[in-house]
């Protein structure tokens, strides 16, 4: 018989209470078993009341993270085992507004994605006709690491700035507008600068750097934001140089 | 039969737990974060050491003299102890991240990482080497 | 989002980088030995007419006052930032910059006074 586990799990329900607490259940727990099998096994077997979010359940898709002893984490990604003999404590997302349970308000984090204009912009489109855009494998390197982002806003759970400042916004969109500055076929960056170099944009980082520490695919925000601000620096500097117009984007 | 059904929007009530002004002291990444932020004010107490010495030494021999009694007064000895360990785990910290914030390139290739890290050690070696050869000799 | 542009912030962060890498080369050194092992004995305190002769070349003088200076800055955008989020005193904005780049000011006004009156 495998061994158990308790599991500390948050539980609200606004439509009965005003406050978060927490609800315990056993759960097996073999070797290969992750917090989210242990959620599985709850909403199956326990306590099919209980609303949490998942997806792939292999670490690509960005839907299951949640806090595990108050660490952000992918639950599909993270052993029960490595918590025995327990209890281990699984709550929201920190930083996101709680709709219920285990499930947070991702609308902010949504907004602030499609606001860095994730896309490639161009003066003139190349028609069709002409082909594709060509790019060689250092053009690729240059940005590869930043497309690698799943969405899973992590980061944000980790970083203090976005926690006490909703508004600033954050390491997985600047990361993600990098993942355009840098790459070769975009011309956008003045466009995506005009957003992120106001306060709530790169200048209110601190480099705390725990959304590097916590990313689950590598992407290093923290490193995405300061190559920025030195960027965006330099940008300044050069403005008073070179008339505007004339100064590299 | 009159029962028409009243639709009311029900947008359920979103919880806000608010953060807390010790939320620097969650977990030792933040209080390390804290503490590097917080040796800043000990580079600004050595600034105003830096100048005393400078005002003493234009002074003449006996304020270069009171100076060094200063100095070594238990009070601002143990200022300065502190402000060392802090000041050497500023420059730590700093020198540490300075591969994450500092992407150089030479031509197409990308400089590594290490060598970055390298230069920014190897120049503090050079400095702090000559800052003493030209006090001590 | 609201929209507070401030131009000023890329001309304090590049003061503040500049204050960061010059106060980690040059003050570990320094506090060691002014700090320390003068003080303490452990290395004979430089005599005085060396140390005069070093410390009011020009060179020396313009060293100083760029490490005073930009140390000075580094201070006033940590520490700001460090009021402004660790004591969540977001409210006190405005007296905040004026304390600490304010400071820095003076500061450095100060520094290049005493270096050459």
């Amino acid at each position: 018989m495998a061994e158990q586990i308790t599991m500390q799990v948050t539980r609200y329900r606004p439509e009965v209470e005003t406050d978060a607490s927490f609800q315990e259940y056993e759960v097996p727990c073999p070797k290969d078993w992750v917090i989210l099998d242990g959620l599985n096994y709850v909403k199956d077997q326990l306590d099919g009341t209980l609303s949490y979010r998942w997806s792939c359940r292999m670490g690509v898709c960005g839907s299951c993270g949640m806090m595990v002893n108050g660490e952000p984490k992918l639950t599909c990604a993270t052993f029960l085992a490595d918590y025995a003999p327990g209890p281990v404590k699984v709550e929201p997302l920190r930083n996101f507004p709680v709709i219920r349970d285990l499930v947070v308000e991702i609308g902010d984090f949504m907004r602030k994605l499609v606001a860095v204009k994730p896309w490639i912009i161009r003066k003139d489109e190349k028609p069709v006709s002409q082909g594709e855009y060509l790019q060689t494998p250092d053009e690729l390197d240059e940005y590869k690491q930043y497309s690698m982002c799943i969405n899973c806003m992590l980061c944000y759970s980790a970083c203090p700035i976005y926690g006490l400042d909703p508004q600033f916004i954050g390491p997985a969109a600047i990361a993600l507008a990098q993942r355009y500055n840098l790459d070769s076929r975009d011309e956008g960056s003045p466009e995506r600068l005009e957003l992120l170099s106001q306060h709530e944009g790169i200048w209110g980082c601190t480099f705390v750097g725990e959304c590097t520490e916590v990313c689950p695919k590598h992407v290093d925000p923290a490193g995405a934001i300061q190559r920025y601000k030195l960027t965006a620096a330099m940008d300044w500097a050069k403005s008073f140089v070179m008339p505007k117009g004339k100064a590299d984007a | 039969m009159n029962n028409e059904p009243i639709y009311t929007a029900y947008h359920p009530r979103w919880l806000r737990p608010p953060m807390s002004t010790y939320w620097w002291l969650g977990k030792w990444p933040y209080v390390k974060f804290i503490l590097r932020e917080l040796s800043s004010i000990f580079v600004a107490w050595f600034v105003i050491h830096l100048l005393l010495l400078f005002r003493a030494v234009r002074g003449g021999e006996a304020a270069y003299q009171r100076f060094l009694d200063f100095s070594a007064h238990p009070v601002v000895l143990t200022v300065n102890v502190v402000a060392f360990f802090f000041i050497v785990f500023h420059a730590l910290t700093w020198f540490a991240v300075a591969p994450q914030a500092i992407v150089a390139h030479m031509g197409k290739k990308r400089v590594p990482p290490l060598l970055i890290a390298a230069s920014h050690y190897g120049a503090w070696a050079v400095v702090s080497a000559i800052l003493s050869w030209l006090l001590l000799r | 989002m609201a929209k507070t542009r401030r131009p000023i912030e890329p001309l304090l962060w590049l003061l503040f980088s500049a204050g960061g890498m010059a106060s980690a080369m040059l003050m570990p050194a320094l506090v060691f030995l002014l700090g320390l092992a003068f003080p303490l004995g452990w290395l004979g305190a430089p005599d005085y007419d060396h140390l005069r002769t070093l410390m009011l070349h020009p060179v020396t003088r313009l060293v100083l006052f760029g490490v005073c200076m930009l140390s000075l800055f580094h201070w006033a955008h940590r520490f700001k930032y460090t009021l402004y989020d660790g004591l969540q005193v977001k409210h006190l904005n405005e007296l905040l910059n004026t304390v600490c780049y304010g400071g820095a000011i003076v500061g450095s006004i100060v520094a290049a006074y005493l270096l050459w009156r």
